[in-house]
């Protein structure tokens, strides 16, 4: 029994393989047409959300996905949820694909795989009470359960999530952020699913409100086993909640590594200005890594790698040659020609 | 003589059934040059206490009582036509969000003229020289032509930053920065930062700083207010504040941060919410969430008292640091 | 003592009573007094067989002798007749609080029709979108571009050549539903999906779908009651129009039959008799219909204030 349960801790729940998600900006036929040099050309512009992001996330880990806004990350989340359809690429879960089922085939899998979202304000239906929100998903995914049953789901789920039985008959407005969001977690608790989805479930909240929610999450996963794939931009949460960090840089991948690995040792430029940027309670001397200009817009992105243009260490190479991610000795996978190539300055 | 001196500053907003207070007798003091650093969670009093600086209150919110002197001159309660002069002038504010300050219809030039030319007597080049100057200490890049640009042609950094190069316009004496980088990513937040340090360093202006985050305050300011449920509960060097809290909330708030604590442990979390304006408990504010609270707690609101080199606002201050000392020796 | 009582949970009454909505309602006279006047309109109406003294509809007490009486105020009234009588000799007061109950059963069961066409298609046309969207919207704008009572006027004319003004005149009542009811659904629509595309894009209705919820569920049950308060917002305009333009097609002859006139009609029945000094028998049931229709737009004046999420923070 045990070593059954080893093995399947190492089992590979969530796979992407070379996702794209691009959207239109030009939408329909007339939009595309452009006035250009005195002729009409038909130029269709895209956003690159996602580029050619290929992950695994494991059973029972916290995978945390990092990067700034418009860093795709977001739109990882909802690829994976089926909130949107990938360009190109497959999303493989539990070694059955996913990504092109229709809703009524994928309704089983609702059941396990669930989502947090960001703005507790807004992820739960103004016009129902908390008792009608939590019920809701019992029934719809339990049709069989008779009343008592689906109120002693909910009641159980309450209590595990700390949502006290007497907000029941209220209204999500009635709460403060940090209750909404726990109400959020015991929704999609109520259907017991093994894989959460957090899209940065934390970052509305205050601080002191933030380490309730955090500790929340941590419990359910101890308790549940649950598989976490945490999207977040703060690096100090990344540190203390994830077991593997993915670095995502203008919808790529920079560095993938064990946590503690990538905070003690990061490879890729840009997760250096990023961990860099920190700032840091204890240390009244800012020294951070500066980097030139801003991140470039997702439209038409440059052949090469999507750093290059604020990279320090960057040469003719990685203007025209995308990166390809490389294990690296230490198990990380690092996408960058410096690091390849070994010349990346030390110091930086 | 200081630059800004506020003394019992109550800030109350009529509501519909009650008045409720949302700052509740805030003193302190700034010294030219100086920075200080106004922490808090939100409902804390924080921003209103930047608006009630600035004399932009509205409706239902107004000064109950106190003082505000401002180089030595009483600003609370100034006609808004009076204050029109300090503000802007003598004191610049930056918000957290850069399009909600620039207008979007202007260009950043016709925007940073106007302004000038409101306040001095200045032809248009002349201005227009002083705005290329001011651009160019905040590092934008080729600032002539950004004179031209509109605010929505601009990444989200470099609106801030000409949010900073126009509070700084006209040489004030006061930045009032309320959460300038909230809205920002982290790489640019920490440009952001190390710009508006050196720019108040190098000018000799006065900060205050409004910030939820402990780690940018800390390194920012010289000193800290800590703030809950609409009053100042703990003051101090912000060095002081950082590495021995004294007041149980500031405690809770610093060693609830994932870094206080080893990865994949719990956090300390503090128990409980802000409570609303409404229904602030008698006594200390914090009684209902506090360890250490006691029934003295409940009952009377705590004199601020100096500890440990810190102003503190805690009955209970004396027997919590005996026996933190105690556990410690133990 | 009470006050034990007093700490337990609000009622439902109470909460409602407590509420935003509520109390800028108590604070606004103008809404109160539209309310009041309108609920005394509607309940006096509605009530009509018990409160008029006549009954307009029954040939037996209506006496041609009795016609043209001024109302009681004027010299020669009879003071059996408060209001006097029309040119058939129908009491008048009898005849606006029946006619007036017509008005209001037509505008609302047009409202309805309007409201149930509209809210369907705009929920269905904003969530599903694409090029099911394009469709719908596209016939909605058809639909805008004939004025309302210029469609009413062609299909009430062809049904009344159709069916013989016999028939015509018995199922009139259902034909100018109808007619309103269809000619202004993408009123409707069009606020509807305006709303529903807003809503959709709210992280509750990802969360429903990440539940695994059907489109049909998502709808009716997450959208729908959070795009109720435009709904509500153009439903008093609408009743207030349908109120009007049944008014006009009575006016125009196409609406309600003399035999049962709504106030529409009644206005037009003694238009004929205004230069003969029977003034009351147009200005009358004019000023009823005007009075009805500005206290319902003032309702939805204020509500559209309250419910501007622009103005109130829910």
């Amino acid at each position: 029994m045990k070593d059954l349960t080893a093995e399947v801790e190492t089992q590979t729940i969530l796979e992407l393989r070379n996702v794209e998600k691009r959207f239109d900006l030009d939408k329909g036929f007339l939009e595309t047409l452009k006035f250009k040099g005195g002729r009409f050309t038909r130029e269709q512009r895209s956003v690159h959300a996602v580029n050619n992001v290929s992950l695994e996330v494991k059973r029972g880990e916290a995978l945390c996905v990092v990067g700034e806004s418009g860093c795709g990350k977001s739109t990882v989340a909802r690829l994976v949820a089926g909130l949107l359809e990938p360009s190109a690429g497959e999303i493989h879960y539990d070694g059955q694909r996913i990504d092109n089922k229709s809703r009524g085939q994928l309704l089983d899998l609702r059941k396990k795989m669930q989502m947090i979202f960001q703005n507790p304000y807004a992820s739960l239906n103004p016009r129902m009470t908390i008792q009608q929100a939590l019920e809701e998903p019992v029934r719809y995914h339990n049709p069989g359960l008779s009343r008592g049953e689906v109120r002693a789901k909910v009641a159980e789920v309450m209590k595990s999530v700390g949502v006290d039985p007497s907000w029941s008959s209220r209204y999500p407005h009635e709460f403060s952020g940090g209750q909404r969001q726990r109400i959020a977690i015991a929704r999609a608790l109520t259907v017991d699913p093994e894989f959460i989805i957090a899209d940065e479930p934390i970052s509305a909240l205050d601080v002191s409100i933030q380490a309730q929610v955090l500790n929340l999450m941590l419990e359910a996963k101890e308790e549940r086993g649950l598989t976490y794939l945490f999207i977040t931009h703060d690096l100090s949460v990344v540190e203390h909640f994830g077991t593997r960090v993915v670095v995502l840089y203008l919808g790529s991948v920079c560095e993938l590594a064990d946590t503690r690995t990538l905070f003690s040792n990061p490879k890729h430029p840009y997760t250096k200005a990023l961990l860099s940027a920190v700032p840091q309670l204890k240390d009244d001397k800012p020294n951070h890594i500066r980097l030139k200009g801003e991140i470039p817009t997702p439209i038409n992105l440059p052949p090469g790698c999507p750093f290059e243009s604020r990279c320090a260490s960057a040469n003719a190479r990685c203007r025209e040659e995308k990166p390809r991610p490389i294990v690296q000795p230490d198990g990380a996978m690092v996408a960058c020609h410096a690091v390849e190539e070994g010349r990346l300055s030390p110091e930086i | 003589m200081s630059l800004l001196s506020v003394r019992d500053l109550t800030v109350k907003f009529a509501m519909r059934d009650q008045t409720v207070t949302a700052l509740d007798q805030i003193s302190f003091d700034l010294g030219k040059g100086e920075r200080l650093g106004i922490v808090g969670e939100s409902g804390a009093g924080k921003s209103i206490t930047g608006f009630s600086l600035m004399n932009l209150l509205s409706r239902p919110g107004f000064i109950d009582s106190g003082s505000i002197q401002f180089e030595g001159e009483e600003i609370a309660g100034l006609p808004d036509r009076k204050m029109r002069s300090i503000r802007g002038n003598r004191m610049a504010m930056i918000f957290q969000d850069p399009m909600v300050t620039l207008n979007p219809v202007l260009t950043i030039g016709q925007q940073m003229v106007e302004t000038l030319q409101a306040h001095r007597r200045l032809s248009r080049a002349d201005a227009e020289q002083i705005a290329i100057m001011k651009l160019r200490e905040v590092y934008i890049p080729s600032p002539e032509e950004r004179l031209a640009q509109y605010p929505h042609e601009l990444s989200g950094g470099m609106r801030q930053r000409i949010i900073i190069a126009m509070a700084l316009l006209l040489e004030p004496q006061l930045i009032i920065a309320d959460e300038p980088t909230t809205a920002l990513d982290v790489t640019i937040q920490a440009d952001i930062m190390e710009l508006l340090l050196e720019l108040c360093t190098s000018n000799m202006v006065g900060l205050i700083l409004i910030t939820h985050d402990l780690g940018v305050v800390s390194q920012m300011t010289e000193r800290t207010l800590v703030m809950y449920a609409g009053r100042i509960i703990e003051a101090g060097k912000t060095r002081e504040i950082i590495n021995d809290p004294q007041h149980p909330y500031t405690q809770g708030l610093i060693n609830a941060l994932p870094q206080q604590t080893l990865p994949g442990h719990r956090l300390k979390q503090i128990p409980g919410n802000m409570p609303g304006l409404a229904a602030i408990p008698t006594g200390c504010a914090f009684n209902p969430r506090c360890p250490y609270a006691v029934d003295h707690c409940r009952s009377t609101r705590p004199e601020t008292v100096s500890y440990a080199s810190v102003e503190v606002a805690c009955h209970e201050v004396n027997r919590l640091h005996n026996t933190v000392l105690e556990d410690e020796s133990a | 003592m009470s006050s034990m009582v007093d700490t337990g949970e609000p009622t439902r009454l109470q909460r409602i009573w407590q509420s935003n909505m509520a109390y800028s309602f108590r604070r606004n006279p103008v809404a109160v007094v539209s309310l009041v006047i309108f609920l005394i309109i509607a309940v006096m109406s509605l009530l009509a067989p018990v409160i008029a003294p006549f009954d307009p509809y029954d040939p037996a007490s209506i006496d041609i002798m009795n016609s043209e009486y001024p109302p009681a105020w004027v010299e020669g009234s009879e003071p059996e007749f408060i209001l006097g009588t029309d040119d058939q000799g129908r009491d008048l007061w009898s005849t606006i609080l029946y006619g007036t109950r017509l008005s209001l059963i037509i505008g609302l069961c047009a409202v309805g029709l309007q409201a149930f066409l509209g809210i369907s298609i705009g929920l269905i046309a904003g969530y599903i979108g694409g090029r099911l969207d394009n469709i719908l919207m596209r016939l909605a704008d058809i639909q805008l571009s004939f004025s309302t009572l210029m469609v009413a006027i062609i299909f009430l004319a062809v049904t009344q050549a159709m069916f013989g003004s016999e028939t015509f005149n018995q199922y009139a009542i259902f034909f100018l539903i109808a007619v309103i009811g269809v000619a202004e659904w993408p009123q409707y629509a069009r606020t509807v999906r305006a709303t529903v595309l807003a809503e959709k894009r709210k992280e509750y209705v990802d969360s429903a779908r990440v539940l695994g919820f059907g489109a049909g569920r998502i709808m009716v049950r997450h959208i729908l009651p959070n795009s109720l308060s435009p709904i509500f917002v153009i439903s008093t305009v609408q009743v207030a129009n349908a109120i009007i333009s049944e008014a006009s097609l009575s006016f125009l002859g196409l609406g309600m039959p003399p035999s049962q006139p709504s106030l529409g009609s009644l206005i037009s029945s003694g238009f004929d008799y205004i230069f003969s000094g029977s003034w009351w028998i147009t200005a009358i049931p004019g000023v009823v219909l005007v009075v009805l229709v500005l206290v319902i737009n003032l309702l939805g004046d204020w509500m559209r204030d309250v419910l501007n999420p622009k103005l109130y923070k829910g």
